[in-house]
């Protein structure tokens, strides 16, 4: 065995403080979670005798769970995708040595500075979409209806896009058993595109820095090459630059994709559940879940398959990043 | 020695001195500044100068007690409830709350033993000749009282613009039949006939409450909270159905808009009535608008769908002398007088002077007087908050899809899981 030396000694003592933090407020929480949402605690009384698996079978069941998960779906496809468009687009056009970057680059990643609720309650204010039908209009409606273009409910809207049963796709779906995808909960809540717009608006010059960097990473010697070979400059971008940001687009869409599965904040002070629940999400519905209709248990189960979502995302993540890290 | 273990031994002491401080016994407390701090949701305009209007008379006789004014905004206190029961439930409770009169009171802190009963200081006070004998019934249970009740709100009023409606010649609607016709009339001219804002969902519950009690009457509509009128009976059917006509002539942004702005539409005359809480009579008052007219929704003359906000006594509260006499000043007349003209609401106590409250109060006083006093669904009197949570979740679909069956199915089901239907 190896002699456990004054150093490694020393530098255990150093650590343990945090790593007793971690385990008893991170951890120790998270288990404590768990033992709840197996347990009967329903009422403000702590009651944890054991229940099985009964609450996520009843959350399954809740269809406001199951419109909780499409909307989810939506809003981190749309608002991943957007993310990135965005990003992408802004960082190539800064990397072009524009004269002002710093101001422009500054410019960009400021709304990231700022809390959610902040940008909740504006574009709450801005979307607010007013009444066309007597003409009052309010927020971003005004201008839309001064320019004479089509106005929009925004996040009032309760209608949910699908595929209708009777259309040719929904009957050909139908006929191959795949007619659970002509009903709403299959649908796109057209709601949640204005969540989409503020958390966009918020963080994609969060993802403009983040390929910026990775631009900036990319030794302009091998454009050189591409271009000397003949490449054009699209071919350029398509052969040389987009695969060596794939990394990047990576720890976005880990970076991004947690933050949207967890979303609360943004909702909350947005829209909250919406028309319909068109713009509820799990965190919202675990909030008054446990804290307004204190059924404890049931929030649990909740919190604990958010906590699974977002482990499916990470951790095969943190895997393969330290496997590389071990390999360099 | 060398200077990476003089470092090291250096680190060490570091971190032992920090142990040694994180595990020092508490600092005995010095003998306790005397606070108070009160929890409440009473953030804005009228109901914010009421409570400090209170603290001001509690410094006045007790000039030597901070006063900590804890507050959370937020309508009906949605967002104040869950903090508040996340420090009950930490074993951080403050000295007193305020928490709506009735099942919210009871089911979520009575019942679980997190209050003490307050029956001496109704003793004391002669409170039991003072106020009336529904709001005693409803404070109380198991034998005692439980809170302090400061004021009464009325929930079923309809408030119109005078200007508007005397310029068309309309009088406010007595049933459905002539709140349909009249709301026809308005859409005509351009005007949006119910002005309504439910952004967090309780104004439309808030809604069907007044339309269950204006279908069904007062003593079925109590009924339903305890289980002896059948949720899926014709008259719950008959006031989906009611509601659901009426949402065809709410403001289409009703979801992105709160009850008080809602309210701004009625006063620049771009709707014609909304059904809000008497709470809109403060609301009214600080915008200065004075052309302001009410009367009963349809089918509820001569009832009086009540809340109230009360104050209680939390077991372990830190400064239990000092809550007391916060309690004897709610409770007294004094008090009541200087708190509800301000708040906007009227005296839970009988024999406060009509004389100190504006036109509106002085009706909602007699009608106080006369009316069948029935509880408030949403704002916690008739039904415990997880019910209420549940029929809050009918209503996000109901206003939205407007299918009456789904919603009766609905409603009778959250009566099951409430545990008050079989």
């Amino acid at each position: 065995m190896r002699r456990l030396s004054w150093d490694r000694i020393i530098s255990i003592l150093l650590i343990l403080p945090s790593i007793l933090a971690i385990a008893i407020f991170v951890y120790g929480f998270i288990a404590w979670s768990g033992w709840v949402s197996l347990s009967n605690w329903d009422g403000l009384r702590p009651d944890l005798s054991w229940a099985g698996f009964v609450n996520y079978a009843k959350l399954f069941a809740t269809p406001r769970f199951q419109i909780d998960i499409r909307n989810t779906v939506v809003f981190t496809t749309f608002f991943l995708g957007a993310c990135i468009f965005l990003g992408l687009g802004i960082a190539i056009l800064l990397d072009q040595g524009i004269r002002g970057e710093n101001f422009f680059r500054s410019l960009f990643l400021f709304p990231m500075a700022i809390s959610f609720i902040v940008t909740g309650v504006t574009w709450r204010w801005l979307l607010a979409p007013g009444d066309p039908a007597t003409g009052r209009l309010t927020g971003i409606n005004v201008l839309l209806g001064n320019l004479g273009l089509p106005l929009s409910r925004w996040y009032t809207d309760p209608t949910v896009v699908y595929i209708q049963p009777t259309s040719a796709v929904g009957q050909f779906l139908q006929q191959v058993g795949l007619g659970f995808l002509t009903t709403p909960n299959f649908g796109i809540p057209l709601a949640m595109f204005s969540i989409v717009i503020a958390a966009t608006w918020q963080m994609s010059g969060y993802v403009m820095a983040m390929y910026l960097a990775g631009l900036r990473g990319i030794p302009e010697e091998l454009r050189e090459a591409a271009r000397v070979d003949g490449a054009s400059e699209w071919q350029v971008y398509r052969h040389i630059v987009f695969p060596l940001l794939r990394p990047v687009t990576l720890s976005v869409v880990i970076v991004l994709g947690h933050i949207s599965l967890k979303i609360f904040d943004l909702v909350a002070a947005m829209s909250k559940k919406g028309p319909g629940f068109a713009t509820d999400v799990p965190a919202y519905f675990m909030f008054e879940t446990t804290f307004q209709g204190d059924h404890y248990s049931q929030g649990a189960s909740i919190a604990i398959f958010l906590l699974v979502t977002v482990s499916l995302l990470v951790v095969p993540y943190l895997i393969y990043s330290t496997r590389r890290e071990a390999e360099v | 020695m060398s200077r990476r273990t003089l470092w090291s031994m250096m680190s060490l002491v570091v971190v032992l001195a920090m142990l040694l401080v994180a595990c020092r016994p508490a600092p005995t407390p010095t003998p306790a500044k005397k606070q108070l701090e009160i929890f409440s949701w009473w953030t804005t305009g009228g109901e914010a100068a009421g409570l400090l209007k209170l603290f001001e008379l509690y410094n006045q006789k007790f000039p030597d007690v901070e006063i900590i004014n804890a507050t959370v905004a937020g309508g009906a206190g949605f967002e104040a409830k869950p903090a508040l029961k996340a420090r009950m439930l930490g074993g951080d409770p403050p000295d007193s709350f305020q928490v709506h009169m009735g099942r919210e009171l009871i089911d979520t802190w009575v019942t679980t033993g997190y209050m003490e009963p307050l029956d001496d200081l109704f003793k004391q006070e002669g409170w039991e000749a003072v106020f009336p004998k529904g709001v005693l019934e409803i404070i109380s249970y198991d034998g005692h009282y439980w809170s302090v009740p400061v004021n009464i709100h009325r929930a079923n009023v309809l408030w119109y613009n005078k200007k508007v409606f005397e310029a068309n010649g309309w009088k406010p609607p007595e049933t459905f039949e002539e709140f349909f016709a009249l709301a026809e009339q308005m859409k005509a001219k351009g005007i949006t006939p119910l002005a309504l804002g439910d952004v967090g969902i309780w104004a439309s519950t808030h809604l069907f409450e007044v339309i269950l009690a204006g279908t069904m009457g007062p003593e079925k509509y109590k009924g339903l909270w305890t289980g002896q009128t059948d949720w899926n009976g014709p008259e719950v059917r008959q006031a989906l159905e009611t509601m659901a006509k009426m949402l065809e002539y709410v403001n289409p942004d009703h979801s992105a808009l709160s009850w008080d702005q809602a309210n701004d539409l009625v006063i620049q005359g771009k709707a014609g009535m909304t059904i809000m809480g008497d709470w809109v009579d403060a609301d009214n008052l600080a915008k200065g608008f004075k052309d302001s007219g009410w009367a009963p929704p349809p089918g509820t003359r001569g009832v009086f769908i009540a809340l109230s906000d009360t104050f209680g006594l939390p077991k372990g509260a830190p400064h239990r002398e000092q809550v007391i006499e916060w309690l004897r000043l709610c409770g007294s007349k004094e008090g009541q007088e200087a708190f509800n003209p301000l708040k906007g609401s009227i005296c839970a106590r009988n024999d406060c002077n009509p004389e100190l409250f504006g036109p509106y109060l002085k009706t909602a006083m007699e009608d106080w007087q006369k009316d069948v006093v029935v509880p408030s669904l949403a704002h916690g009197a008739a039904a415990s908050e997880s019910w209420v949570t549940m029929i809050n979740d009918v209503m996000t679909v109901f206003v939205t899809d407007r299918d009456v069956a789904r919603a009766q199915a609905g409603l009778a089901q959250a009566c099951k899981d409430a545990g008050v239907c079989k």
